[in-house]
């Protein structure tokens, strides 16, 4: 049996969606705020949900590692996640599975890239806030296993390039890991877009009247990444990507959307944009990739 | 003393985890072990850091749980093992440092939730040098895109904090020096600094330490993070020089300087020569933003005077009779003497000249807002005290010829330190010009390198004083 990747998303991690959206594991209360944000990750996850996946793979910026690149190696992690910049909005009771093989399985390919892999068993480990969010807005109920990818830091320590190449490394690594799996993964790439926000917030958080985009700079940069998004043009993506990360402050930067991108082979077929919106003047979109549905059309992940 | 003593020491885990793998973090632990017995010496009645991997986006954070608990696991390092950790915090400290970095108008909050992560570099810190708890701690996020200025200046408020907590601080800065990691898997035991180049630099950098010279140390921060990968861009040592009121003024001692994956981690301690005190006045004055906008690296100067001072500042000042033989020339007994050959004003037809005017009160040597040292040298100054009694002083002037501030046409000003003073002096100088219906004269500001004397500000004003109109 052949694994896929059914879908790949953009899945962006403000703990403000977790916040706006009252769930019960979140110690603090919302008036609501972000609607459009969240109603756009409302349409991705009925259209990831539905195509069954056995399994999502987040790549979080906010699990930082300098030596390579680590995965979550126990199978299950219950805790207290306090998100250290706004412990005001998150701090969430998480209790999620893990995928152990085909995290072992994705190190192990890893290796076999030429990339440096650890395999993380300290059950005290606390998972990040941004693994937690994009998993949460992806399937609230947290019945499906994750696999968790740290975010290297080659990209602060050398050049985007060098980041860029290693996350194309470790998107192949994925890519032939599932499909050695046999199992349907979605793969979720914890970024959002331009990246300069606000110093200050208003005395309530979610008072939407103070949220807009930083500066019109960063709305044109998001708007270009989003047309080649929906257009297909995923090569050429790539190819601006680095200026964008240094023109916008992208937090593409720490590389989830290339790894992403890597693991889907470079799609040529058009993403839908579920939303996009501000959080704190930062650019945010949830973009899906219907990866299984133009399998016809892209020579797919399993390589 | 307010300070006993600061402390540069490295945050990674090494020390406190992994000390029996490597000998040179077995070296390092050693040496956390000397400044611990050093501070338990010490009379110091709380510890305060700030760490360079704690690390803030939206202004400050000071946590306030006076008992914070937690089992932290590194999240690069988690091989090592987990710390248990419950440390006393000092929350009216916690409370006292918020409020002045409120002041200056930035975001801030006081944490104090069940699990609000505690970086590793500040729990290794604490366990190696405060193990039993028996001071109380306080900390504060270092905001990552705060730049030189403001990060100094979040260092002074901590010191106005802790005169007014009234308790003597052990400081320690956590940060490490140049921090290139091996990107490949290395034998432990095997370490060394990643380049040549980095560890030249991390020497170059000690020695300035180790002679205590912390201010010179911060001014070539930027260099030694451009060469070196600096730890978050030397933002702890800024930090503590703005703690210290930007000063050599020290006693250096480097503990031990080791590899710890690649990067550079050091020990050092540094030892005040004398009190150190807040300097009035100094708040965030946006400097930053000059910087950015004017799209290059201005380093601010030091508190002191470019012109070296022999004797004490204020003695050095050598007075004028006012020139009062020629045509038109206007003086008067109620401003300060001029430092040379020529008068206070002089008319010309419908137009009254004045000479530069400095903001020494009339009839002494003293300068408002200066404060001097032990040694009677300029270590700061306050330029809304002094552009105030510059004013004064053309008032004084002016009056002499039966003119008025609300008579001055031009304006000419002459700032030591425009990227620091600018917006505290426009601030004053609104008040009696600008705000409020005044005269709204023209004006031209610029920087200069020294005054004649060790002011911040002079003002070089022309008034109209033909017929009113």
């Amino acid at each position: 049996m052949t694994g896929k990747i059914v879908a790949g998303v953009l899945a962006p991690h403000p703990p403000h969606l977790v916040y706006a959206s009252n769930p019960p594991q979140n110690e603090p209360r919302s008036e609501g705020g972000w609607d459009m944000l969240r109603w756009g990750y409302e349409r991705m996850r009925k259209s990831v949900l539905a195509k069954k996946p056995d399994v999502l793979i987040v790549h979080s910026p906010h699990w930082m590692t300098v030596v390579g690149h680590h995965v979550l190696g126990l199978p299950k992690f219950k805790g207290l996640s306090v998100d250290p910049i706004f412990p005001h909005l998150f701090r969430f009771q998480y209790d999620i599975n893990v995928d152990v093989d085909l995290s072992l399985a994705i190190a192990e390919e890893g290796r076999a890239e030429g990339l440096i892999t650890k395999v993380m068993k300290n059950p005290d480990f606390r998972l990040d806030y941004g693994a937690i969010t994009s998993c949460y807005l992806t399937n609230p109920a947290f019945d499906i296993p994750i696999v968790c990818l740290s975010s290297n830091n080659s990209p602060y320590y050398f050049s985007n390039e060098v980041g860029q190449q290693q996350m194309e490394k470790l998107g192949r690594a994925t890519a032939r890991a599932i499909a050695k799996s046999g199992k349907r993964a979605v793969l979720l790439a914890s970024n959002s877009l331009s990246h300069r926000h606000f110093t200050n917030e208003p005395e309530i958080p979610e008072d939407m009247s103070h949220e807009h985009i930083y500066h019109h700079g960063q709305y044109l940069w998001d708007m270009e990444m989003l047309k080649m998004m929906r257009e297909g043009r995923s090569r050429e993506l790539i190819d601006v990507l680095p200026e964008f990360m240094d023109m916008a402050l992208a937090e593409v930067k720490a590389g989830a959307l290339t790894w992403m991108l890597s693991a889907l082979d470079f799609p040529s077929y058009p993403a839908e944009v579920h939303a996009y919106g501000s959080v704190i003047g930062t650019g945010n979109a949830v973009v899906e990739w219907a990866h299984e549905a133009n399998s016809d059309t892209n020579s797919g992940g399993a390589r | 003393m307010s300070i006993t003593a600061c402390y540069i020491v490295p945050g990674l885990p090494h020390t406190l985890l992994a000390a029996d793998k490597n000998p040179g973090w077995k070296r390092l632990s050693l040496a956390m072990d000397e400044v611990r017995k050093e501070i338990e010496k010490s009379d110091a009645e709380m510890i305060l850091y700030f760490s360079s991997q704690w690390l803030s986006v939206l202004g400050y954070l000071f946590p306030a749980d006076p008992e914070p608990e937690w089992t932290l696991v590194d999240h690069h390092w988690h091989e090592f093992g987990s710390i248990r950790y419950k440390f006393k915090v000092d929350p009216r400290f916690a409370h006292l440092y918020a409020s002045e970095v409120k002041e200056m108008g930035h975001y801030i909050r006081e944490v104090n939730y069940r699990g609000f992560p505690i970086d590793t570099g500040t729990v290794v810190a604490q366990k190696l040098l405060n193990p039993s708890n028996r001071l109380p701690a306080a900390m504060a996020s270092c905001n990552m895109y705060a730049e030189k200025q403001e990060t100094l200046s979040i260092g002074q408020a901590a010191m106005r904090a802790i005169e007014k907590h009234g308790k003597r601080v052990a400081v320690v800065c956590i940060t490490g020096l140049s921090s290139r990691y091996h990107t490949d898997e290395i034998p432990y035991e095997k370490d060394v600094i990643s380049s040549q180049k980095d560890d030249e630099w991390n020497r170059k950098i000690l020695e300035v330490l180790g002679e205590g010279r912390l201010e010179d140390m911060s001014e070539v921060a930027r260099e030694f993070s451009r060469q070196a990968n600096a730890d978050m861009g030397c933002r702890g040592f800024w930090w503590l020089n703005g703690l210290c009121g930007k000063t050599n003024d020290f006693t250096g001692r480097v503990f031990g300087y080791e590899p710890i994956y690649g990067s550079g981690g050091a020990v050092v301690g540094l030892y005040p020569k004398r009190k150190l005190r807040s300097i009035p006045g100094w708040v965030n004055d946006e400097a930053d933003l000059v910087e950015r906008f004017a799209g290059k690296s201005k380093a601010p100067k030091a508190s002191a005077p470019a012109v070296p001072l022999s004797q004490t500042a204020l003695d050095s000042i050598v007075t004028f009779e006012p020139a009062a033989h020629a045509a038109g020339n206007v003086n008067s007994s109620k401003a300060p003497p001029p430092v040379g050959p020529y008068p206070h004003a002089k008319r010309v037809g419908d137009f009254l000249f004045l000479s530069g005017v400095g903001p020494r009160k009339p009839g002494t040597k003293e300068i408002p807002g200066v404060q001097l040292d032990a040694d009677g040298q300029v270590i700061a100054h306050d330029v809304e005290l002094q552009t105030r009694s510059v004013i004064e002083n053309i008032k004084a002037v002016l009056e002499e010829s039966g003119a008025t501030l609300n008579d001055i046409v031009d304006v000419q000003a002459y700032l030591t330190d425009m990227s620091r003073d600018f917006k505290r002096f426009n601030h004053v100088y609104g008040e009696y010009f600008g705000y409020k219906g005044g005269p709204e004269p023209t004006r031209t500001t610029v920087e200069v390198t020294a005054l004649p004397t060790p002011i911040c500000v002079e003002l070089k004003v022309t008034a109209y004083v033909g017929q009113k109109r």
